[in-house]
């Protein structure tokens, strides 16, 4: 129990404050780099352009301008599809502060026809309760009139009708750092996800 | 890599901020009320000083403070430094003063903004009187700055 305060008579009738907005704020001019300025020119022309460092490595979407696995560079840019499957969602139900979305929504990581890492996108024009792991995608562009170089300019993926892919690769899972895969085509429950590190769990 | 003109390379304003609320406890929480309501208070210690913004715990035994008595609002520059360049989060956009200022009855002295027309407007031990906000909702920043008694503070 606090204290018993006392207090001068010119605020012993009126209502206390009892909390404070503290809020924390930061201004920056962030500058992309070279590679995701390229990435970001190619959404005003509602192309998805990926990198890569070699013709067979990995192409990376959105590009960070190197491979980490190479340590190099990826000089050589390559045009993604628009479609790509659900690799993984979570379904929002809580406000949060800046949040315009609906709830209950759907947050995925889609991992799109030719690249070899996923991006994070919405999923709308389905029940968030129905989007899965597997399911196929497509994006849908803002109008013309309102294309920027932002990734908002993909206003969100939206299922395109193809049947789920039930061998869909979890990036990163082939070489020990994924979360989690589909075995013989059962989806990754608890039960099934494996450790990358230890190995343990899951069906080897 | 190829050489790029500086034009290819995008930037843009990036915010980040956190909307933080923060519960006061009933001894800040009535500080900030007598904000609210154009009142300063204090908190009275086991010596019989009375401490300003008030304290929570006795400085030297520690113990709870639960006497909290008004003070001011008037007081007294304790010490001071001008600022001569303010910076866009500052409280007055014109050249001011930092200060301590020592309101009446109080034994410690709070930070606060002074306004002055100049450097040579202000002296340690001038009096200030503490200009409020219209709209106040129990913030430090109800209270805006303080200016000085002679130059049109109630004195």
């Amino acid at each position: 129990m606090p204290p018993e305060i006392s207090l001068p008579a010119s605020l012993q009738d009126v209502e206390q404050v009892r909390s404070v907005r503290t809020p924390a704020r930061l201004d920056y001019e962030f500058t992309a780099g070279e590679a995701s300025s390229r990435f970001l020119k190619g959404i005003t022309q509602k192309k998805i352009i990926g990198q890569r460092a070699t013709p067979e490595s990995r192409v990376y979407v959105p590009p960070r301008g190197a491979d980490p696995e190479l340590g190099a560079t990826t000089p050589i840019e390559v045009e993604v599809a628009q479609v790509g499957t659900v690799t993984s969602f979570c379904m929002v139900n809580v406000a949060f502060y800046g949040s315009v979305m609906e709830l209950p929504y759907t947050s995925a990581l889609i991992l799109l026809d030719g690249a070899d890492l996923s991006i994070m996108h919405l999923i709308q024009e389905i029940p968030a309760d129905e989007v899965r792991i597997g399911m196929r995608v497509e994006a849908v562009w803002r109008d013309d009139a309102d294309i920027e170089p932002t990734l908002e300019s993909i206003k969100w993926f939206r299922p395109n009708g193809e049947p789920d892919d039930p061998n869909v690769r979890i990036p990163g899972e082939d070489h020990g750092t994924g979360l989690g895969s589909w075995v013989g085509g059962v989806a990754p429950t608890e039960a099934l996800i494996r450790n990358p590190r230890t190995g343990e769990g899951g069906q080897a | 890599m190829t050489e790029q003109d500086a034009g290819a390379i995008l930037s843009a304003p990036l915010i980040i901020e956190y909307p933080f609320k923060r519960t006061t406890g009933p001894v800040i929480g009535a500080f900030l009320t007598g904000l609210r309501e154009q009142v300063l208070v204090g908190s009275k210690a086991a010596d019989g000083r009375v401490i300003v913004p008030p304290a929570e715990f006795d400085p030297v035994s520690g113990e709870d403070l639960t006497e909290l008595v008004e003070v001011g609002p008037a007081g007294e520059i304790t010490t001071w430094a001008w600022v001569t360049h303010p910076h866009e989060k500052h409280p007055l956009d014109q050249p001011f003063a930092w200060a301590l200022i020592k309101p009446d009855g109080a034994d410690t002295p709070m930070l606060g903004a002074v306004a002055a027309d100049g450097i040579d407007a202000l002296a340690t031990g001038a009096r200030v009187t503490p200009v409020w906000a219209e709209e106040r909702e129990g913030h430090i920043n109800d209270l805006t700055h303080w200016v000085l008694e002679a130059e049109g503070g109630a004195a």
